[in-house]
């Protein structure tokens, strides 16, 4: 699904050039829900980045559901980003003026479709997140962990090939952490391919993969046995 | 352009402005209120203009006046301080030499320019009033309205110097019972008998006479005063299309010819120039007019500019939500076309609703000034200024625009949604 070939980014502060990812080699196949670890500075959220097409990366190559992805207009950034990946912020990014449903379904609105099916489409994935009573409700008047679920649903809703979710922990508690993964990995379950940058060891353990970014190279990429969410919940 | 027409496109906007109900309020009184004052402006100059055509409306607005007085300059003989004393015969020799002359009444009066009016009495009542004697073709350069029945001066009436009179309103108040109908009743002017055959109204605006006047055919004035050829003063209207300033000119120098003056005694013949006059009043509603289009339009424009900025503020504001919105896919060119169209919905919007706010105190100038002696009728303002100022808008709306919407295209989604 994923694949990325020798990968170089460096970004400049001024004079001084800064090397974040010195040669990346990773695959990801269908199905798959992997963890990218490493602490801040390691270039995890960098990798993201280029991977949700956010950032251009300077060498290498990376090639997306066997579309190669290189040289993109912003235009055309936009619409694959559309079409190819969900994403899911750390700190939710809900437009906080949109009712949940309304945030849910502002990517099929860019996909062109038209409302009273965008809305159907919204209410099933806030259902699936369990959130269907809170369609209606504006993001200040959700909690942190309802608000990530409505982030999923929203990135779920353009049924991309892969979704990515940077820090989708960072900003809420063990136990809501513990709901949202869940959620991620019952996603993961009807076969969606799921890419997760975390620096939590608990969280990374839910996943099925784990890659070690250190200094901007991977020197760990390992088979875990995942641990089912579901039982802290 | 086809997102224009698109109903989704429109829902989105409309669900963006109407959930940020501050910063869409906020953003429409600049242009709401520059509408508002263009129109009401502009509305209130045109009924002030319309004041003043309704004013001069009751005189040929190319007309002026030329009396003799006395020369200042010796000349030809004639030593200086001769008094001038226009003749019919000038009447003819100025028609005949002066073609842009479209109409020349010459009357003559007691009771104006330092005569005494005279005693008129009907039965037991008496007043006494101005008579002027004059020719038919007087009402082609001041309008003379006869009450029902009655009619003007006509020639016959100045062949055979017929004995007949028009009276002023007042002048039937005065002598007459109310109710009484005037015409072909008898009133003695002085020490004759004068017949009755109209009543003159008062004209509103501008009025040579007052509504004591009385008229009687000049070839009657001259048998029963003994005046001979001698003419009071002459009203001399020029066609349309002529420079009056001119004409006057022209009427000048014959007349200095004619009479003998020296070509440089400016003393010699006063004048009064309503066509001048009314060129400088209607100078005035012009640039009055125009003064008001002027800071309509740059009240429109600051009105605008409040928009852009506003919307560039919010942009700012809005970083992150439009960051997010490209990171689920917006292509640059939606992000644009959505603050571009914001922008413009804003703009047309508060115009809208400016025209009407406009309007309506217009209307209610125009009911509160109806009763009042002011120049100043129909206030409005001509379609083609409102399509124009929202023409105005709609360019303006976008252009302005453009700016945010450019500023927003160009942060990139990942700074956007790195903005904390």
């Amino acid at each position: 699904m994923i694949e990325i070939k020798d990968l170089h980014k460096s970004y400049k502060m001024g004079s001084n050039s800064l090397h974040v990812l010195k040669g990346i080699n990773f695959t990801v196949g269908e199905g798959e829900l992997v963890a990218i670890m490493g602490s801040s500075g390691s270039g995890k959220s960098t990798l993201l980045n280029i991977l949700g097409m956010l950032d251009e990366l300077d060498e290498g190559s990376y090639t997306l559901d066997g579309v190669p992805i290189k040289n993109l207009n912003e235009t055309k950034a936009a619409n694959y980003r559309n079409k190819f990946l969900g994403f899911v912020f750390q700190s939710f990014n809900l437009i906080n003026y949109k009712s949940a449903m309304e945030n849910v379904a502002l990517p099929l609105y860019y996909q062109r479709v038209p409302r009273k099916e965008r809305q159907e489409k919204a209410l099933k994935y806030l259902e699936q997140v369990g959130l269907k009573e809170w369609a209606e409700h504006l993001p200040n008047e959700l909690s942190g962990g309802q608000k990530q679920r409505v982030a999923i649903a929203r990135a779920m809703a353009a049924e991309p090939k892969v979704l990515l979710a940077d820090e989708p922990t960072g900003a809420l508690d063990s136990t809501t952490s513990y709901e949202v993964m869940d959620l991620i990995q019952k996603i993961n379950d009807l076969g969606n391919t799921i890419l997760i940058v975390t620096h939590e060891l608990d969280i990374a353990n839910m996943c099925k993969r784990i890659v070690h970014l250190k200094d901007g190279i991977i020197i760990e990429d390992k088979k875990v046995k995942q641990v089912r969410a579901s039982q802290y919940v | 352009m086809k997102f224009i027409f698109d109903r989704n496109t429109w829902q989105e906007i409309f669900g963006s402005i109407s959930k940020n109900k501050t910063r869409t309020i906020i953003t429409m009184i600049g242009v709401l209120w520059g509408i508002f004052v263009y129109i009401a402006l502009s509305g209130a100059a045109q009924g002030m203009d319309n004041g003043f055509d309704k004013v001069f409306k009751t005189v040929s607005m190319n007309s002026m006046f030329v009396w003799g007085q006395s020369t200042s300059k010796p000349y030809d003989g004639y030593k200086t301080g001769r008094e001038i004393q226009l003749k019919l015969g000038d009447v003819t020799k100025l028609q005949n030499r002066i073609p842009e002359i479209q109409y020349i009444a010459p009357r003559i009066d007691m009771g104006g320019f330092g005569t005494d009016p005279v005693y008129t009495v009907r039965g037991q009542k008496s007043g006494t009033y101005p008579v002027n004697g004059d020719y038919p073709v007087y009402t082609k350069i001041a309008t003379k309205k006869i009450f029902d029945g009655g009619r003007f001066i006509n020639d016959e009436d100045i062949e055979q110097a017929r004995k007949v009179c028009v009276i002023g309103e007042r002048n039937l108040q005065e002598l007459f019972e109310k109710d009484e109908d005037p015409i072909g009743q008898y009133i003695r002017i002085g020490s004759v008998y004068f017949q009755v055959i109209g009543v003159h109204k008062l004209a509103q605006g501008v009025s040579f006479d007052n509504d004591t006047a009385i008229f009687i055919p000049f070839s009657t004035f001259r048998k029963l005063y003994n005046t001979g050829d001698d003419v009071g003063y002459l009203c001399i209207a020029a066609y349309d299309d002529v420079d009056v300033v001119q004409v006057e000119t022209d009427v000048r120098t014959l007349l200095k010819t004619i009479h003998r003056v020296d070509p440089e005694d400016e003393r010699a013949f006063g004048g009064f120039n309503l066509g001048e006059v009314f060129k400088k009043v209607s100078g005035f509603a012009k640039g009055l007019t125009f003064l008001s289009l002027i800071v309509g339009i740059a009240t429109i424009l600051a009105g605008v500019i409040g928009i852009g900025n506003i919307l560039l503020i919010s942009v700012k504001e809005r970083t992150k939500e439009l960051g997010v919105r490209r990171a689920l896919g917006a292509t640059p060119s939606e992000v644009r076309n959505q603050i571009i169209l914001e922008s413009v919905f804003l703009t047309v919007l508060a115009g809208i609703i400016g025209i009407i706010l406009g309007a309506g105190v217009l209307s209610i100038i125009n009911n509160m000034t109806k009763d009042i002696d002011f120049p100043y009728t129909n206030p409005t303002v001509p379609i083609p200024y409102v399509l124009g100022a929202l023409a105005i808008m709609v360019i303006l709306g976008t252009l302005i625009g453009l700016i945010p919407a450019q500023r927003a295209v160009s942060i990139r989604p990942i700074d956007a949604l790195r903005e904390e």
